[in-house]
């Protein structure tokens, strides 16, 4: 266990590395930064100084042991943009993007799994078909699509929700503003949620009850069946946990996703998080930013991925290799 | 004579297709005494499984009992709500299945899935089924059944996952153990080991066995009457002995002369020409009829129906009707 531990950390450490040398190579490759700092009136003695004093003239790997080195210690400069250090910047926007991934992420579980088996176990009624063929739309509608007529529906039409930004917003703890504990805070999530979770939701339910109806056809459900279990016995303590094995992974590889692309949905729903805050930054290239960014999501990826091992491990015993070998 | 424990009458399972209605099995009917072992042989695609899983109400759909009766102990199941009948799997008939290594739920610990077992129909505590569990399995020779109770399924053998199947089939002391093909999917070594016990434990408990298998050296030595189906319908039944050693029907004749012998010398074992027709294509009369080398103008035209024996067994074959026999010769 610990040593499977250990080396998924190794993993998780070239992963960043290689993310790192990506995200710092943005440094080099996107534009000048200097041009874009300065007006047009500069002389070039007054950018060779910038230059200098950003450390823009080291050698490729001294910058690039400078940024690893700094990045680890949760440091990524100062935006040009905003003139703030990154990591405050991106600390402060995080909150909305973590509630509203998190939100997401839980509604597109939760109704993705139960409509999976749902329309696993009622196979061929008409809630089940009706239920596969608005999948079909999640499924292939974009995002922003979905963004758009949400608002129109609910904002424009029916105004029964806010069609843009967090609503009133409270602090718990120093720095964690949160949405939740209000009512517009709450109001103002539910469309962006929606939007953002739908792909996800529709993605899980047809995992879901893929993986549902070929466990259903298995050996040991008709053999636990034929013990004369029942059916909720069957359906969901047997063949539930049997189908959520690779479900969990998928899943956790979504969530990523989901705090990775929400982007777009922030975009459309002027949200204040992070992704809001990358796409201003793209516009600007505010490099410090963009490359924090891009870290972060990949630590996102890490983190999840390791997460989700560690449950594989939990939920499947044939993994807990080392327990059989000490048996026999 | 005592009632006997199943009793399966004229029973029909049929499956229906765009290209019409498939009668997977065709009016068959036989008992199983109290404490008895019927054997049940025949071809893959025969009906033998099929027979086990609408006893045990258990066909997968579209398939279904079109018509016929099946009795437990002279109360009527085939038309049982599912509750009802669900409450019978386990309780009262209990089931085996082929693949060992597929028949246990890979997740859960063998200790999880006997006590499950054991408290869905027995009003037992934890602890109470766990002891019942841990008897069980040493009853059918898992070695340490306390510790190893707690191992997961991956962590034995075939054979000795077949034991656990077993065990499990049992947990719930069924009068009616059907054991569909329970040791096709083993090293020979192990098939006789697992014959064995399913046969012993049975015989302690008084639970009878329908052993359906296509193994006629298991059957030989373990039954006490064998039915034969071919093409979903039954061809003979009878004592194991007698079909064995003086099959009546020409296809059971067949089936016995393709075994191979110790003391046999034969540089070829017989064996009979052609294949089972399709279900989509049973010919007219008996479905042997093109198979068969006595087949006469009667074969062709009429299905024969089961025909008492006076030796106790039961042939469908219209060479044994004294009537048409006479005039055939004649």
């Amino acid at each position: 266990m610990t040593a499977f531990i250990l080396r998924r950390l190794v993993q998780s450490v070239i992963v960043m590395l290689t993310v790192a040398l990506v995200a710092f190579a943005l440094f080099r490759f996107v534009g000048d930064p200097i041009a874009s700092m300065v007006g047009q009136e500069t002389t070039l003695a007054e950018r060779a100084e910038l230059r200098a004093a950003l450390g823009l003239d080291d050698p490729f790997l001294v910058q690039f042991w400078n940024f690893v080195a700094r990045a680890a210690t949760g440091d990524f400069g100062i935006s040009y943009r905003l003139q703030q250090p990154v990591m405050e910047l991106i600390l402060s926007r995080l909150p909305a993007t973590l509630e509203l991934a998190l939100v997401s992420g839980i509604l597109a579980f939760v109704f993705g799994v139960g409509f999976g088996v749902y329309t696993a176990l009622r196979r061929g009624g008409w809630a089940s078909s009706t239920i596969m063929t608005v999948s079909l739309i999640g499924v292939s509608l974009p995002t922003f699509l979905i963004g758009v007529l949400l608002i129109w529906v609910f904002a424009v039409e029916l105004q029964w929700l806010p069609s843009f930004g967090r609503g009133e917003t409270v602090y718990i703890g120093d720095w964690w503003r949160t949405g939740l504990l209000t009512e517009s805070g709450r109001a103002s999530l539910i469309l962006p949620a929606i939007t953002l979770g739908l792909y996800q939701m529709t993605l899980i339910m047809r995992l879901v009850r893929a993986e549902m109806l070929e466990v259903l056809r298995t050996d040991y459900i008709k053999f636990a069946r034929a013990r004369g279990l029942s059916n909720r016995a069957v359906n969901f303590g047997h063949a539930l946990k049997n189908t959520l094995v690779p479900v969990i992974t998928i899943t956790g590889l979504q969530m990523g996703s989901i705090i990775a692309f929400s982007i777009i949905t922030e975009t459309v729903f002027q949200w204040p998080g992070v992704g809001a805050l990358f796409i201003n930054s793209v516009r600007f290239v505010d490099v410090p930013v963009m490359a924090a960014y891009l870290m972060l999501i990949a630590l996102v990826f890490v983190v999840i991925n390791l997460i989700v091992d560690l449950l594989y491990y939990a939920v499947d015993p044939r993994l807990r290799v080392d327990r059989a070998n000490a048996r026999h | 004579m005592k009632p006997p424990i199943l009793s399966v009458r004229d029973l029909v399972v049929e499956f229906p297709t765009r290209r019409g209605t498939l009668r997977a099995l065709d009016h068959v009917s036989f008992d199983i005494a109290e404490g008895e072992v019927l054997g049940m042989v025949g071809e893959s695609g025969a009906g033998k499984s099929l027979t086990g899983a609408a006893i045990i109400g258990l066909l997968e759909p579209p398939g279904r009992v079109a018509s016929g009766e099946i009795w437990l102990r002279g109360e009527r199941i085939d038309n049982l709500p599912r509750e009802k009948m669900r409450r019978i799997r386990g309780r009262r008939i209990g089931m085996v299945f082929q693949d060992p290594l597929t028949s246990l739920n890979p997740l859960y610990t063998v200790a999880e899935q006997l006590i499950e077992t054991i408290r869905t129909h027995m009003d037992v505590s934890d602890k109470e089924a766990r002891t019942r569990a841990v008897a069980l399995l040493d009853r059918v020779g898992i070695p340490a059944a306390a510790r190893r109770i707690d191992d997961y399924p991956h962590h034995f053998s075939g054979g000795m996952r077949q034991r656990v199947v077993i065990a499990l089939a049992l947990a719930a002391e069924p009068e009616l153990v059907i054991a569909d093909e329970p040791t096709t999917a083993l090293d020979v070594s192990v098939q006789a080991q697992i014959i064995d016990v399913l046969k012993e434990i049975c015989a302690e408990r008084g639970a009878s066995v329908m052993l359906i298998t296509h193994d006629m050296g298991v059957i030989a030595e373990t039954a006490d009457r064998v039915a034969v189906l071919y093409a979903g319908r039954l061809a003979e039944i009878g004592p194991v002995r007698d079909v064995i050693q003086n099959a009546e029907h020409p296809y059971t004749a067949g089936l016995m002369g393709s075994i191979p012998t110790l003391t046999q010398t034969a540089a070829r074992l017989t064996q009979i020409p052609g294949s089972m027709p399709r279900l989509n294509a049973i010919p007219q009369g008996c479905a042997f009829n093109p198979r068969c080398t006595k087949a006469f103008d009667k074969c062709f035209v009429e299905q024969p129906d089961l025909i008492a024996r006076p030796d106790g067994r039961q042939v469908s074959c219209w060479l044994y009707d004294a009537q048409e026999k006479e005039v055939s010769h004649g």
